[in-house]
């Protein structure tokens, strides 16, 4: 019996400091996996594998839910950039935004230009709508707008457009608190053309019943349901139809996609 | 044992070894395969969890929440005039944590983040790479619960070895007496899983199938897809919480498993799940 219990305590200790050895290890192997560029390719199989399930679980134009009034956030936390830099947006705050224009161009037959004033007089959806953020947390709110769609149509998307890149207005100095890479540069963000047509994608110009305050956008911004609050681009001056992401800024089709996130946010 | 004691050192050595241990074929392959991807899938899956909270490592109930809402968990770091402190508050309780939670050393420097870095993956903070791991082993995780879930119910492996019987039940008391007394089954009784056994792995199975449901309940896309998730669970929040509360759960299996299996013999049960082969401890009658 001795023996055995000698053994055993034996074997217990080597089990226990290789399980140490292996928690002590795991940290610096994830890290190195982490930075070689070979697995990078292998985690990105995820997000392709993720957007085509999705695809074909959303094939039927699933709508987000929508809340109640009684459901919206008491305070809608803003993101991001807080106030865009530069006197072009203060001089646009300070005129109410009377000469700001939302152009859409690109692949499409007929490019239009549009003032906030015209953009107001559309047809608007209403909806309230929950926001997730990529960090974790949740608001709802309530967002009108005129569909994307709308306007798209109007413009004539040519067959061969695949996104609708928004650009816009402000430079984001990054947000070190995520981690990760981290650099300033121009907000901007893309979608899929058939995400861009969905009811509920929104060119929105009102939140909670008001005109967007400069936090959440002011004065457009892009609400498309069914994906993560970095998409949802705010400060919104034009919005391009193309048929590839590459050349377009870092080329990834976004501002935090240039820094390492997903494009497709549905998850 | 003590009778043959004293018998001379020249009696025949066969008399003197222990009777030999019966074998038995105790893990299908499929079972070993599962066991071994769940392991690899779970131990990133908790890295990389653990990387994505501290981007916002506070946990609220309901369909919404963010800092300006109320949490009911939360993991701070909160200067004071000794330095930054580590703050936990779990339903308004206080406490520090720190060393460990919300400020902890790393490579000689302080760090404030909620879990240390020592627990996460990538060691350092970034949500995209985190979820980039945490997003492809869920599908390894998920896939390899499926086909374990599809296999156990067709070969009726879940019905025969992990689905308690009512005589199991009625073992319950004894079994837990034996555990604390750290008794362990031989014979005829170690050939099968003890009730403490079966609903381990029962629970086990029903935390790893809540972690992939709130994990999908907190797909903005695939709430589209399936919205009585929100129903079922309660909100995105409440799904974030409760996949917290699940991976917690998970973490109290993995030890108590691992615990058991050095008490067990570690060698005999590791082996057992890379050859499939055990050998029953004999009955000491």
């Amino acid at each position: 019996m001795t023996l055995i219990t000698r053994r055993n305590a034996l074997i217990t200790a080597a089990t226990g400091s290789g399980l140490l050895l292996a928690g002590c290890t795991k940290v610096r192997f994830g890290d190195t996996l982490t930075g070689s560029a070979g697995f990078q390719r292998v985690l990105a199989q995820a997000e392709a594998w993720t957007l085509s399930s999705q695809r074909f679980l959303l094939s039927g134009g699933a709508m987000a839910r929508e809340y109640s009034v009684a459901d919206i956030s008491p305070k809608f936390k803003a993101n991001g950039t807080l106030y865009p830099s530069g006197e072009d947006y203060e001089d646009a705050v300070n005129e109410e935004f009377a000469r700001w224009r939302l152009t859409i161009d690109g692949m499409v037959s007929h490019p239009l230009s549009l003032s906030v004033a015209e953009i107001r007089s559309l047809p608007a959806r209403t909806q309230i709508t929950r926001h997730d953020c990529v960090e974790g947390w949740s608001a709802i709110g309530q967002w009108t707008g005129v569909p994307l769609g709308l306007l798209l149509k109007t413009a004539g998307v040519l067959p061969q457009a695949k996104y609708a890149v928004f650009h816009c207005a402000d430079n984001l100095e990054g947000e070190p608190e995520k981690g990760g890479m981290q650099a300033p540069g121009q907000y901007y963000e893309s979608i899929a053309v058939v995400d861009a047509l969905h009811p509920q994608t929104l060119i929105a110009h009102s939140m909670n019943g008001k005109p967007l305050d400069v936090g959440h956008g002011a004065p457009l911004r892009l609400r498309v349901e069914r994906q993560l609050g970095y998409k949802q681009a705010k400060y919104v001056q034009r919005i391009q139809l193309t048929d590839r992401l590459s050349g377009l800024y870092g080329g990834k089709g976004g501002y935090w996609e240039d820094r390492g996130y997903e494009w497709y946010a549905g998850i | 044992m003590t009778a043959t004691a004293d018998a001379p050192a020249a009696a025949d050595g066969a008399a003197r070894r222990p009777p030999r241990r019966e074998v038995i074929y105790r893990h299908t392959v499929l079972v070993r395969l599962t066991h071994w991807l769940n392991v690899l899938a779970i131990v990133v899956m908790l890295g990389s969890g653990l990387n994505i909270f501290n981007a916002h490592p506070h946990l609220y109930w309901g369909q919404k929440g963010s800092e300006l809402d109320r949490p009911f968990l939360s993991i701070d770091a909160v200067e004071a005039a000794s330095g930054p402190r580590g703050v936990t508050t779990v339903a308004g309780a206080k406490f520090d944590t720190t060393g460990f939670l919300g400020v902890a050393v790393d490579k000689g420097q302080t760090l404030q983040k909620a879990w240390p870095s020592w627990m996460t993956i990538p060691s350092y903070q970034d949500l995209a790479n985190a979820r980039h791991w945490h997003f492809l082993f869920a599908w390894v995780l998920a896939v390899n619960g499926a086909a374990y879930l599809i296999w156990g119910v067709v070969s009726r492996h879940l019905k025969r070895d992990i689905w308690p019987t009512g005589r199991d039940l009625a073992s319950l008391p004894q079994s837990i007496l034996d555990h604390i007394r750290l008794r362990h089954p031989t014979g005829e009784a170690a050939k099968r899983y003890n009730i403490l056994q079966r609903l381990a792995y029962l629970g086990v199975i029903i935390l790893i199938s809540l972690m992939v449901l709130t994990g999908l309940t907190m797909s903005p896309g695939f709430d589209a897809f399936a919205p009585w998730l929100l129903d079922l669970f309660g909100g995105r929040q409440s799904a974030r919480s409760i996949h917290f509360l699940c991976a917690s759960g998970i973490v109290a299996f993995v030890t108590v498993h691992l615990i058991e299996v050095v008490l067990a013999g570690p060698i005999n049960e590791v082996m057992s799940m890379i050859t499939g082969r055990y050998a029953v401890p004999p009955d000491h009658s």
